[in-house]
């Protein structure tokens, strides 16, 4: 069974469609790149597999539990689905370590005491340690992500959203945010990437699929898709992107 | 000391420039005031009715004794004017369907107080309440002055509140809801202490128009320090007391609002 199931996901905004009959699996560990020109869809569903977005038709499973289900407690899939956004979206009014601290604080409810050492422990592990105090604005790009990286993994989520997380980067940044990606991969964290790092999708992706108009044009191992892509839509894009 | 660069000798010379062009103005306009007023026909009687210094050194003690009631209706009033209108913010962006008369409520709570003169509000309630027969002390026009004030400046409140929550990107809501947040935690850890902040500034402003509002209960009653003033004058036949009054508003508000552009300052120095 796999880890997440979208089967024929719709989300509509008035009259657009902007995903259009997503049906996409992802297995444990694995880490799946959605690729395509901006607008293609690839925000709106990994922020409907967070449930920040209602879908209008379709389902989405979690280990096999449909979470589209209206008037489901959204809080509890959101807190097992850990999301990481292309502008950081750090509290202001919170240090780096207070960020981290917040929703194992509220949603499990544990003690300061209690949270601080765990996550105190991934400020360790990504070179963060000496950043804990600090303020949002008082980081670099590259810092500010992966605290927001941090931040979400606090929750122990079993998978992990990121929303073209280093496209607000400057390019000598996009590097350390990556690597950390590549660390959580390493550790079997099951990842949905919405990414344009072409790069980093062709070496790092389990699977990569090519998204168009709300559509997944075509998917598979990264070798194929970008190797050797069957449909002419791909083509003509990747020949685009990697020009 | 090293020689200065071309720029610097050039900004030298303009920040001289306008330090003298400033300074002259300054003078100019001064000394045509100081020359010019008094040449007006009714200035000596002016200045004998609204600047008498023995009027005002007798005046003084008791504007100053009276003021503190200004200050304690302010005490007492400020409080619960930002718990009010806070409350009254939240209702309004209440989203539940159980909460919907409590919207309801909000939106005519502001409409209707934003929209009548303070000093109706405070003739209505402070004439009006009391009116209904109520007992010692209950029928004290500090109560229901108060209460007058703090209905009015809630309704304000609460609008600058709910700006403040608007200003909030609404990234910072999506952000907090992936991470697990309900909607109540949401706004209470995240949105409003930023919501906050961002209108310190304005409340601040609010207050002390607030602090000055507090006069208008010398109309159903309280010996404030405006009314104080007017008794001044009467015995005096002397305008001086006003002057003395509108000082003793200055010596608060001026350093008030000094103080509230310098928490702004050090608040932008500290997350810059």
């Amino acid at each position: 069974m796999p880890k997440l199931a979208l089967r024929g996901v719709v989300k509509r905004f008035g009259d657009a469609t902007v995903c259009d009959g997503i049906d996409l699996d992802v297995d444990t560990g694995q880490m799946v790149c959605l690729i395509g020109a901006s607008g293609a869809g690839k925000s709106t569903l990994l922020r409907c597999i967070n449930l920040l977005e209602p879908i209008d038709d379709g389902a989405i499973h979690l280990d096999g539990t449909d979470i589209s289900e209206p008037g489901l407690d959204p809080q509890a899939v959101r807190a097992r689905i850990g999301m990481v956004f292309q502008s950081f979206n750090l509290f202001p009014h919170m240090t780096a370590l207070e960020n981290a601290l917040l929703a194992p604080r509220r949603v499990l409810g544990k003690s300061r005491e209690e949270a601080r050492p765990e996550v105190a422990a991934l400020f360790d592990r990504f070179g963060l340690a000496h950043r804990m105090d600090t303020y949002p604005d008082q980081l670099s790009g590259g810092q500010q992500q992966r605290v927001a990286i941090v931040r979400a993994l606090a929750m122990r989520p079993e998978v992990m959203l990121f929303d073209e997380i280093t496209s607000a980067l400057d390019p000598q940044l996009v590097g350390e945010v990556l690597d950390v990606l590549l660390a959580l991969k390493d550790e079997g964290m099951t990842m949905v990437l919405a990414t344009h790092e072409m790069g980093f999708a062709r070496q790092a992706a389990d699977k990569v699929c090519f998204l168009k108009d709300g559509k997944i044009i075509e998917e598979g191992p990264p070798e194929t898709l970008f190797g050797a892509p069957e449909h002419p839509e791909t083509r003509a894009f990747l020949a685009r992107t990697l020009k | 000391m090293p020689t200065p660069t071309r720029r610097e000798r050039y900004e030298a010379a303009q920040r001289r420039r306008s330090l003298i062009i400033a300074g002259s103005s300054t003078v100019l306009v001064l000394a045509a005031i100081i020359v010019l007023v008094p040449m007006a026909p009714g200035w000596d009687k002016v200045k004998a009715s609204f600047f008498n210094g023995d009027v005002l050194a007798q005046a003084m003690p008791r504007l100053l004794d009276a003021f503190m009631i200004n200050v304690m209706i302010f005490a007492w009033s400020a409080p619960a004017i930002a718990v009010l209108g806070l409350l009254i913010a939240l209702a309004r962006d209440a989203t539940s369907p159980a909460l919907f008369p409590l919207r309801i409520f909000g939106a005519a709570f502001t409409d209707i107080f934003r929209g009548v003169p303070v000093i109706l509000t405070v003739y209505l309630i402070g004439f009006g309440i009391p009116g209904l027969g109520l007992p010692r002390p209950w029928n004290s026009p500090y109560i229901w002055g108060s209460l007058a004030l703090i209905l009015t400046y809630s309704a304000y409140v609460a609008e600058i509140f709910r700006s403040g929550i608007d200003s909030v990107h609404h990234s910072q809501r999506a952000a907090a809801r992936s991470l697990g947040l309900n909607e109540r935690q949401v706004m209470r850890d995240v949105v409003l202490p930023q919501a906050v902040r961002n209108v310190v500034p304005s409340q601040m402003n609010m207050l002390i128009a607030l602090q000055k509002d507090v006069s208008l209960l010398s109309f159903i009653g309280p010996v404030e320090v405006f009314r104080q003033a007017g008794v001044l004058k009467s015995l005096t036949a002397n305008f001086t007391p006003y002057v003395g009054a509108a000082l003793i508003f200055l010596a608060i508000t001026i350093p008030a609002t000094r103080y509230a552009d310098y928490l702004m300052a050090r608040q932008r120095k500290e997350r810059s």
